[in-house]
């Protein structure tokens, strides 16, 4: 468990103020200034011996994405791009850091921004995240009135501007090439890699894009060192992490706790507990939609944190905990997922806009019965088609739901067909 | 040069090609839907992936840069087994429509489905089904076919540059199309039928005609505008079923104009196919020898100094050939090629090319034009012109009407005191040019074809001088005329311009009106005003029906372009043969052969028996048509005339870019493509409809 002393985000309930002077209180904005005396190497190495991974769900490491940055600025100005369009079903940390610690993201963004030698931030928030965009805006108002961005950022001499866009709400947008050509102001679908952003990003100019998280906890790292946070989890799973835990529990919450906590532990600690008692569990998606289902009985042993649940073929993803309990229809859910990708799809290349619409109907003969046992198989390899053969790693998040469904819930799929087919010849006779 | 190794061998490539580029260059063949050459790279088909060591997912070859030590798998199983998959996506939701689809035969969706595909379809629910949309007259839409491949979109907007077609909608429900509906205002746009890999966009004019293994292909030239344009000529017995381009990178890359492909149709209508005697006031048909005769009968006896001959801009070489050596013969100096009256100086052939040529406008620097909207004089060359826009750092000026041309360009005014200043060097843009190490400027009819058209012309030479355009050390020739008629360069190989103290074509027309020209040859020229002839004794030869012939008094049916071999000289100066794709119909026949016969009857034969003795003879006139096909720099020698320069606007000498010759006017397609031109609504009367 983790201990109060070590918490970044002290506000993310938000029971406390969050105005420029409660944030400071709370130790945001102190001695930034000094942290960028150290010069833009030093803040690089610093996140790097942190390791800190990215919060988005790749879980790439963070200082390793900022070191690709050119080194020195040419004609062409550097951006950071922060990735607030948070739309991963069951996630929600994001949004609570944009209402509750606007400021730990606008000290971030400075120092990733100088560290990374841009001089403007963008900030492409989610349409829908309105009083958030708000939120947002009146924090930032505020450094520009209390000098610590604008001009003369902090007084470091830097220049520093942080600007918000509001997206549309697509969920492709939030997909880093795609997120990029939506702020350029073109139709949102992901851009061919390579060249990767680092090299031609927005506007053609060496880009670093970021999730909210990932940049929220810059300052805080570089402020109580590196060490500290490498203390923090596992090995290669460092620091602490936004968790959101929904579905069928007492609870639900977003929580910042320890990387590699057990998902026990999270759900009985901070949900209290899944509904009708952990014997009722019936599985979970540790990490947003877009990761295969993890069956109870692996639940049970379950570390979240990146590898622990890689190795259970599923991913920590953005820590976004579905919980579902045994009165769940898991494949009318998936199939719900299905029916999400299939919507959120861009249509850009073959394998996804053709796969979600045949992956979504298959499902939806899987939720009623009405197929046949060798569809599953279809569905599995239709399932391999997409993934992997995509521009961007949507055609695998379409994917792995229905290959996680297939892994673990065979059985009932081929129970429900059978089901089917017997009341069919009831209904016959 | 990077190494690496593909399907076990190792190739060295040059850097910046793609992987597909470096197969391709193997031997090896990579699918693919999305990509092509002209293109930016969308990679969104997925058709073309193939394995490469060390990466963790396959990759989209097309859109993949070589690399050092890269090893690339292009025929392993899973490989194999990820086109079938990309290929079985693809047609689950494309209609199982190919007998009743014009892409039938030609559509690559079908080749590689055969290819690469699977034997049967796993899909077995109901395929998507998408609104056609109307794109106008030229381009027939069955979106449902669509395979989202974007090609279409990229080719308006980057290569034909309107900015027209997207997508909307997102996943399964994208749609190509132009969001408000409406007809797309590209002189290119047909080039997406083409580019189109499916049956999504198929040529509307030829729909349901015939069958692409039906047809027989004749490679040949285009002479509906003077860039000379390599097309394929597809007939059906005597029958021109449809005009396609052929790859020529020096001239038309793989593109042609919607005149080009679309007026095809012209042929068909309005066409002589018999001689013509006009009696008692009224044309009546006639045979050849009646027509002859009523010929002879007229000339007989006449001073050759009251004949006079004016070409047209279709007229093809071999013709004006025979035309300039018949009224030699009879005794005439009055003969001209220049039927719109433009002052080109005949004798310096650096004077009236295109010097810089047209692939050559891909190394310029800066450009300059004077009198000339490209955009519908020569839609092609304009896309080469957009092409070294997009290149960047080519800053290009107008002077003449500021229409859009597809690219951005300092409007520098429309008048010739703007010339002027460009001449004496003191304009900000003549410094531009002179900075400039290949500069070049673009003289349009619009500039000449007018009564200072000759001052024009020295005014541009000056300026081609003041701003050093013209550097013998480096090969360069900025100084480039922009012609509109096929014939024009051609004739003016052959001197078909008034020798000694003939007249021209604007004396031509006043000696008739006066009486003091009794007879008038028209070899296709129908853009002259008929009324000027007067009572003159008009003999037209042509094609068709069009003005020329309305006031002839003996028609001579001759051949179209693609009737005839025949010899056309581009803009640039390249000497280019048409293919007899078709036989001209009924009584028609080869223009040369015309002349070679009436001289006969005239009794004074002339020299050439064939075809073969015939351009041995406009060999021994100019030099220039010993190279065909290729273009040779014409040496830099003052030129021009002289006037009183004028004080009235430059323009484009084009207002209907679909209507500009016998062939076009006679289109029916052409007319519906004009009926959609801004203002065009309102000439129209109550009986239209």
């Amino acid at each position: 468990m983790l201990d109060d002393k070590d918490r970044i985000f002290t506000n993310i309930y938000g029971l406390g103020d969050t105005s420029l002077k409660a944030a400071k209180k709370r130790g945001d904005w102190s001695r930034t200034k000094a942290i960028m005396a150290k010069g833009r190497e030093k803040i690089i190495e610093k996140i790097k011996e942190s390791e800190l991974r990215g919060r988005g769900g790749a879980g790439f490491s963070t200082g390793m994405k900022w070191s690709f940055m050119p080194k020195e600025a040419s004609e062409r100005p550097h951006y950071l791009v922060i990735n607030a369009a948070e739309g991963e079903p069951g996630t929600c940390k994001d949004r609570e850091i944009l209402r509750n610690e606007p400021h730990k993201l606008i000290e971030g963004a400075l120092l990733a921004s100088f560290a990374m030698g841009a001089n403007t931030t963008y900030c492409y928030v989610r349409g829908e995240f309105f009083r958030e965009t708000e939120a947002l805006q009146r924090a930032v108002d505020e450094a520009y009135a209390a000098g610590l961005i604008g001009e003369d950022a902090c007084k470091s001499g830097y220049k520093f501007d942080f600007y918000i866009h509001r997206g549309m709400g697509a969920y492709i947008c939030g997909e880093e090439s795609a997120l990029i050509e939506s702020l350029e102001g073109k139709k949102g679908q992901p851009r061919m890699k390579p060249p990767f952003p680092a090299n031609c990003g927005l506007y053609g100019c060496p880009t670093t894009v970021n999730n909210v998280e990932s940049i929220a906890v810059a300052p805080t790292i570089l402020r109580r060192g590196a060490d500290w946070f490498a203390g923090l989890g596992k090995p290669n799973n460092t620091g602490t992490k936004l968790f959101n835990i929904s579905g069928h529990i007492n609870n639900p919450c977003t929580v910042e706790e320890e990387m590699g906590v057990p998902l026990k532990d999270l759900i009985e600690k901070h949900a209290g507990g899944v509904r009708g008692g952990w014997k009722n569990l019936l599985a979970v998606i540790p990490g947003g939609s877009s990761v295969p289902v993890v069956p109870k009985a692996q639940c049970d042993t379950l570390c979240l944190d990146f590898d622990s649940c890689q190795d259970v073929h599923s991913g920590l993803g953005t820590a976004a905990v579905i919980v579902m309990d045994k009165s769940t229809d898991i494949i009318a859910a998936i199939a719900r997922l299905s029916s999400f990708y299939m919507h959120e799809s861009c249509g850009q290349c073959t394998p996804c806009r053709e796969g979600t619409g045949w992956m979504l109907r298959m499902m939806e003969r899987m939720v009623r019965g009405n197929t046949s046992v060798e569809e599953i198989d279809l569905l599995e390899e239709v399932t391999r088609q997409v993934e992997g053969h995509t521009i961007c790693a949507f055609g695998d998040a379409a994917a792995w739901p229905i290959q996680g469904l297939i892994r673990h819930f065979r059985p009932e799929l081929e129970q429900r067909i059978a089901d089917y087919q017997s009341s069919d010849k009831t209904a016959a006779a | 040069m990077p190494k690496l190794t593909i399907d076990g061998i190792e190739v060295e490539v040059e850097p910046g090609l793609t992987i597909l580029q470096a197969c391709e260059q193997m031997g090896i063949e990579i699918p693919r839907f999305c990509f092509h050459e002209r293109l930016s790279i969308a990679g969104n088909c997925r058709m073309c992936l193939v394995h490469m060591e060390r990466a963790p997912k396959p990759i989209a070859s097309c859109a993949m840069p070589v690399g050092e030590g890269m090893v690339i798998e292009t025929n392993t199983p899973e490989v194999r087994q990820m086109r079938k998959g990309v290929m079985e996506f693809l047609l689950i939701n494309h209609p199982l429509d190919c007998p009743i689809c014009d892409q039938g035969g030609e559509c690559d969706l079908q080749d590689q489905a055969m290819g690469y595909g699977h034997d049967r379809s796993r899909y077995a629910d109901n395929k998507r089904a998408v609104k056609d949309k109307d794109l106008g007259p030229l381009i027939e839409t069955m979106m449902t076919r669509c395979i989202h491949c974007t090609r279409c979109i990229r080719f308006a907007t980057e290569i034909a540059g309107v900015q027209e077609l997207g997508a909307t909608g997102r996943g399964e429900h994208m749609e190509v199309g132009t969001y408000v509906e409406k007809a797309l205002t590209s002189e290119l746009s047909g080039n997406m039928i083409d580019l189109c890999p499916v049956g999504a966009l198929t040529s509307k004019p030829y729909a349901f005609t015939a069958r692409s293994w039906e047809l027989k292909k004749t490679e040949s030239i285009d002479v509906l505008d003077a860039v000379g344009s390599n097309i394929r000529v597809d007939t059906r017995g005597a029958e021109v079923m449809r005009i396609l381009p052929r790859l020529n990178e020096e001239v038309n890359e793989e593109w042609i104009s919607d005149k080009t492909r679309f007026a095809c149709d012209g042929l068909k209508r309005q066409r002589l196919d018999q001689p013509y005697v006009r009696r008692d006031g009224k044309l009546t048909p006639a045979t050849w020898d009646e027509a002859f005769a009523a010929v002879a009968k007229r000339l007989k006896g006449i001073d050759g100094k009251k004949v006079a001959a004016l070409a047209g801009d279709l007229a093809d070489c071999e013709s004006m050939m025979a035309l300039k050596d018949l009224m030699t013969a009879l005794g005439s100096p009055h003969f001209d090629c220049r039927q719109d009256g433009a002052k080109l100086d005949p004798t310096v052939r650096a004077g009236y090319l295109f010097n810089s040529t047209i692939a050559g406008i891909e190394h310029a620097d800066a450009c300059l034009l004077i009198g000339t909207n490209p955009r519908l004089e020569a839609p092609v060359l304009n896309s080469r012109l957009r092409k070294r826009f997009l290149m960047r750092n080519f800053p290009i000026a107008v002077v003449g009407t500021g229409d859009d041309l597809t690219y951005d360009y300092d409007h520098l005014g429309d008048d010739v005191e703007v010339l002027k200043s460009l001449a004496n060097g003191r304009h900000k843009f003549a410094k531009v040019m002179k900075r400039a190490e290949k500069a070049m400027l673009i003289l349009g009819q619009g500039a000449l074809a007018r009564p200072d058209g000759g001052g024009i012309l020295s005014l541009a030479r000056d300026i081609a001088e003041a701003c050093s355009l013209v550097n013998d050390k480096i090969g360069w020739n900025g100084f480039n005329v922009l012609h509109t008629a096929a014939a024009r360069v051609g004739g003016l190989d052959l001197g078909f311009v008034p020798a000694g103290k003939g007249r021209d074509t604007k004396a031509i027309l006043d000696g008739a009106g006066k009486g003091a020209v009794d007879v008038v040859y028209l070899l296709g020229a129908d853009e002259i005003d008929m009324d000027r002839l007067g009572e003159a004794f008009v003999i037209y030869q042509g094609h068709h029906g069009d003005a020329g012939a309305h006031r002839a008094d003996v028609i001579l049916p001759g051949a179209a372009y693609t009737e005839k071999n025949a010899t056309y000289v581009n803009t640039e100066g390249r000497v280019q043969r048409t293919r007899l794709a078709a036989f001209p119909p009924g009584e028609a026949r080869e223009d040369w052969t015309i002349i070679r016969a009436l001289s006969a009857i005239l009794e004074c034969p002339l020299a050439f028996d064939d075809a073969r003795m015939l351009r041995a003879r406009m060999v021994e006139t100019n030099a220039a048509f010993i190279n065909v096909d290729e273009v040779a720099p014409a040496a830099w020698k003052p030129f021009g005339g002289n006037g009183e320069l004028g004080t009235s606007a430059l323009s484009s000498p084009i207002e209907n870019f679909y209507m500009t010759d016998p062939i076009s006017r006679a289109s029916v397609t052409m007319a519906k493509c004009s009926d959609l031109l801004p203002g065009a609504e309102k000439d129209k009367t109550g009986t239209d409809g």
